[in-house]
């Protein structure tokens, strides 16, 4: 049955159709979650925020007016008080005799190197656990559901500790232990996603064209499970850089005592709290600020993508 | 509305006195020039119910048919009140026995609904609360608007699934919605709909997501109740075949603004509009020859133009021409009494 | 439904049996010598030969595990060689103090995390709205100790100035001293209340207060957010509109209809901060040196004490799957669709 053929529209209307604009134009899901990012304040305050975090932590040495971690005016503190604001220093000194400012800034670079290298292990992790899980099925799946099931039952802060435990004192590891206590979560995720993508009709339907399984799930439930990864991801940098200060707390930071680093500096300065609060008011403020930054993003990217909002 | 209308033995008395006397010829539901305007954040204003009007005599049975976003559900919404507060913008006026619903405030207006007024909604699955008992969703209604205990609500709604079909209704008012099927869910909600026997029940595609036996059954329920109760109905549909069953007379709906409207029999015999025409070409016909090919309307409902430029069917209609752009063309009387159509080129009068 | 919960149990059989799998791989896999890494530092060659001695690890790896498991088994948890003190007597004294905590920080997170989330929800857009959804992402972002330390400053240490008079409340412990409480169960707020001792019971809640608030921070951000999402979701709904159109009034709409389904997303959320009561607890704790297991396993960990960290994440992780089923068995109370099934 065809439709019979319309007769030549009057020029008069194709002009004024033309005029209405058809701007309900289709959109692909990034392009659409990227226009309503654009209208969002809070991505826009939170990719500001990453932005200068970022730039921070690259230029560091640009920025920084002193070398990191010197202690050089180490004769200067004493047990009970730390030389603030001067000329020479914008925010004073440290407990440990260092540039307050320019440790701060280096924190900056710290804390994103351990916030994308824990990222990054605990996403290749997680894709791979959860791609073997959703993308084989049977055993498999089950084998690993149950891996992650036991790891989710520990505390990921203990889970860290553990991990950061038997990786013994190495600088990395305190970020394989943030990054390895977030596979189980990145594997759940990626699987249940990736099982909601498989009863798709479009997934069937490209069973039924007789498509290999590795080609479906790669070219297509893969790339379209990826949405929730990639907003756990950005979330995860908050998270990691929240954890390492609770790590530094308990004493298992960076090895290094003189890299400079805002968990650290945080712990060093509780006992002055009452004495000099900004020692520790500041890397407490830049650690929230930046979390902040990067749960905003994530949380609008979940928004964002989530199709109930693209109405 | 007839008083005399008692459905169950020894019916509760009094409780329907406080309602205003029946005038059969004072229209009970009025709509005039009803606007609906959705403006969504960055986006632009679409408006998606363009000047309708239409009245509702008691006990009548009144069809809005239209396509999928023809804004046939939006009124309905509108009149209820039941759309969003934001980013909504409605204009004109929906009088009930003379009251204005559009204006009138939120306890005056939800003392009526559910009394005075009621509505069946498209999707049963949905439309019932998943957590609480049938039962309670039946009586909450009852107590709400008529004096009675709890014992007496839970007797009356028993009654209420009995004489909508659901057999074992005692059993079921303690069961989930989860343990009905689709069929048995809208007649569930038919029940709450005409728990307190309103004036007017409103019924958005009230069969669209069941199959098409228990359509059928559900449309025959309706038709029946609510004759019985002397109750005015507004139907809503894109079912022609709903329409031809049950209504008096029909609306015919596109693009937001009405096209046609006329008797059911008017209607049916000679369409003038071409959008009706089409809609009711498209449908097969079992005395058709054989072999003959359906006609459908081409395009979509996309393919549209601003009624303020032209006529918004032109882009799908074989006899448009350059008369068709027009702004604000006029629903005019043609034939018929009652008959009116908004064309510039109607179809002839022919017997269809 | 008793049999829902046996074959629940039954399910932690293998998620235990796995877990003491992985724990004891972990005990192996820590670097060095195991003995000399669980003794630490003031190993005695004689300590090293009893522990390997009674750990086994000079047998075969399968003879190993048996053991370990046997012992788990019998309650043996081992003790910890930095006290000396057996790890599941150390955890059952001090359970309760931190359970005590738990619960105060769950009720704070709950008594205001609900109804802060349906008015931001019935608000979406507004700026209370905002306020409200600012708030509770700077609860998620600031960390728990730091929290906890500011909190200890202004409100039990005092900061100088005119500030001062807002700190009223103790800066440590779980009751004061001096009171001379007697101590029936370990929850020290209910003990005061079976002895008939308030004025105990009303010193130890002045002690749970600011910890309380500290480690409930974090669930009241989730709980505030995980409500607005889902009664925003709920309002959207069918049903709602059926409501509506019966002409109910709002209060009962929002009771029966938007909140009872709204919760049950919520209930959810709030099973799953369990997992993160307990490690906010190791911080909280400390900061407020209240001796639950958070602060016995803060000096755990700074001690590098593994026998007691391993044995504890066992505990942990069983208490974690029964608050969980304690969950799913609440979830089945609230939605009849899953009480069929």
């Amino acid at each position: 049955m065809t439709a019979e053929p319309l007769s030549a529209r009057p020029q008069a209307l194709t002009d004024l159709m033309g005029d209405v604009g058809l701007d309900e134009r289709g959109t692909s899901l990034w392009q659409g979650a990227f226009q309503r990012l654009r209208r969002n304040p809070s991505a826009i305050i939170g990719a500001l925020i990453v932005l200068a975090f970022v730039l921070v932590a690259v230029f560091a040495p640009l920025i920084a007016p002193y070398e990191p971690a010197k202690s050089q005016w180490i004769d200067q503190v004493t047990p009970s008080t730390v030389p603030g604001h001067s000329a020479e220093h914008l925010l004073g000194l440290d407990p440990l005799g260092s540039d307050l400012f320019t440790q701060l800034v280096y924190g900056a670079r710290q804390s994103l190197i351990i916030g994308i290298v824990s990222t990054a292990f605990g996403l290749a992790g997680g894709v791979i656990l959860g791609t073997l899980a959703g993308g084989l099925g049977g055993w498999v799946d089950t084998l690993v559901m149950r891996l992650v099931d036991i790891l989710l039952s520990i505390p990921s802060l203990l889970l860290a500790v553990s991990i950061a435990a038997m990786l013994g004192q190495r600088p990395s590891a305190i970020m394989i232990a943030i990054g390895a206590a977030q596979v189980p979560i990145f594997a759940r995720l990626l699987r249940g996603s990736m099982l909601a993508q498989r009863n798709q009709d479009y997934v069937l339907a490209s069973f039924s064209l007789g498509l290999r399984r590795r080609t479906i799930v790669m070219s297509h439930v893969l790339p379209n499970s990826l949405g929730p990864v990639i907003v756990q991801a950005t979330l995860t940098l908050a998270t990691a850089i929240i954890e390492v200060a609770a790590l530094s707390y308990l004493g298992l930071g960076a090895p290094d005592p003189a890299v400079a680093e805002w968990g650290r500096m945080l712990v060093k300065a509780q006992d002055r709290l009452q004495s000099d609060p900004h020692l520790t008011l500041l890397p407490g403020i830049c650690i929230a600020v930046t979390a902040l930054g990067f749960t905003l993003l994530g949380e609008s990217l979940r928004e964002a993508l989530d199709p109930k909002s693209r109405r | 509305m007839s008083e005399t209308v008692t459905l169950e033995p020894g019916g509760r008395r009094g409780r329907r006195a406080t309602r205003e006397p029946v005038d059969r010829h004072q229209a009970l539901l009025e709509v005039k020039n009803l606007n609906v305007t959705f403006q969504r954040r960055g986006g632009r204003a679409t408006r998606a119910v363009d000047g309708v009007s239409f009245s509702v005599k008691p006990g009548e049975v009144v069809g809005i048919v239209g396509e999928s976003g023809s804004g046939k559900s939006v009124t309905s919404l509108a009149v209820m009140g039941l759309l969003p507060s934001r980013g909504v913008q409605v204009s004109g006026e929906a009088l009930y026995r003379g009251r204005n619903l559009l204006t009138m405030g939120n306890q005056e207006l939800s003392s009526l609904r559910g009394r005075d007024l009621a509505m069946v909604f498209q999707d049963p699955m949905s439309s019932l609360n998943p957590v609480i008992p049938v039962g309670l969703q039946v009586t909450e209604v009852l107590r709400r608007h008529e004096d009675l205990t709890r014992q007496q609500a839970r007797d009356e709604a028993e009654d209420l699934l009995r004489r909508c079909g659901i057999p074992d209704p005692r059993r079921r008012l303690g069961e989930y919605p989860h343990q009905l099927s689709g069929g048995m869910r809208q007649r569930a909600l038919i029940a709450i709909a005409l728990a307190c026997k309103p004036a007017l029940l409103i019924c958005d595609e009230p069969t669209t997501a069941l199959d098409v036996t228990i359509q059928a059954q559900v449309l025959e329920l309706l038709k029946e109740l609510v004759s019985e109760l002397g109750t005015a109905m507004v139907m809503i549909t894109h079912d022609l075949g709903v329409v031809a069953g049950l209504c008096d007379f029909v609306n015919v709906m596109y693009a937001g603004r009405v096209v046609e409207s006329a008797d059911r029999r008017e209607l049916f015999a000679h369409p003038r509009h071409r959008y009706t025409h089409g809609l009711l070409n498209s449908i097969p016909r079992l005395d058709s020859p054989r072999g003959e090919a359906l006609r459908p309307i081409p395009g979509t409902p996309r393919d549209t133009i601003a009624w303020s430029k032209a006529c918004a069917f032109a882009p799908r209609c074989q006899f448009a021409d350059d008369d068709c752009v027009v702004d604000d063309l006029e629903l005019a009387p043609l034939g018929a009494a009652g008959h009116r159509v908004r064309c510039v080129h109607p179809a002839p009068e022919e017997d269809k | 439904m008793l049999r829902f919960v046996v074959r629940r149990l039954l399910l932690l059989v293998p998620v235990l049996f796995g877990l003491s799998v992985l724990l004891f791989a972990w005990l192996r896999a820590l670097p060095g010598d195991p003995a000399r890494t669980l003794l630490g530092d003031k190993a005695t060659p004689e300590g090293i030969a009893q522990l390997n001695a009674f750990y086994g690890f000079d047998k075969p790896l399968v003879t190993q595990y048996l053991s370990y498991t046997a012992r788990l088994l019998h309650g043996d948890f081992g003790s910890s060689p930095r006290t000396g003190q057996p790890v599941l007597g150390t955890f059952l004294e001090r359970f309760p103090a931190t359970v005590e905590l738990a619960l105060a920080a769950l009720l704070f997170a709950i008594v205001f995390g609900i109804p802060l989330g349906y008015v931001a929800a019935r608000r979406a857009g507004g700026w209370v709205d905002r306020l409200f959804v600012a708030g509770s992402l700077l609860g998620v972002v600031i960390p728990v100790f730091v929290l906890a330390y500011l909190l200890k400053i202004v409100f039990a240490v005092g900061i100088p100035g005119p500030l001062h008079a807002l700190a009223f409340l103790p800066s440590s412990g779980r009751q004061d001293p001096r009171i001379d409480a007697t101590h029936i169960t370990n929850f020290y707020v209910l003990d005061g209340l079976l002895t008939r001792e308030f004025d105990a019971s009303w010193n130890a809640v002045t002690h749970l207060i600011l910890p309380a608030v500290a480690l409930g921070s974090i669930p009241l951000a989730i709980i505030v957010r995980m409500t607005r999402a889902s009664v925003i979701d709920v309002l959207n709904e069918d049903y709602v509109r059926t409501a509506q159109a019966k002409g109910l009034s709002r209060s009962l709409i929002t009771r029966r209809h938007v909140l009872r389904n709204a919760m049950l997303p919520v209930t959810t959320t709030i099973g799953l901060q369990t997992g993160l009561l307990l490690s906010g607890a190791v911080l909280t704790e400390s900061v407020f040196a209240f001796n639950g297991i958070g602060s016995y396993l803060f000096d755990a960990i700074s001690g590098l004490d593994y026998a007691v960290l391993q044995g504890f994440i066992l505990f942990i992780a069983v208490i974690y799957a029964l608050v969980n089923l304690v969950v799913d068995l609440l979830y089945g109370v609230i939605d009849p669709r899953l009480r069929t099934s």
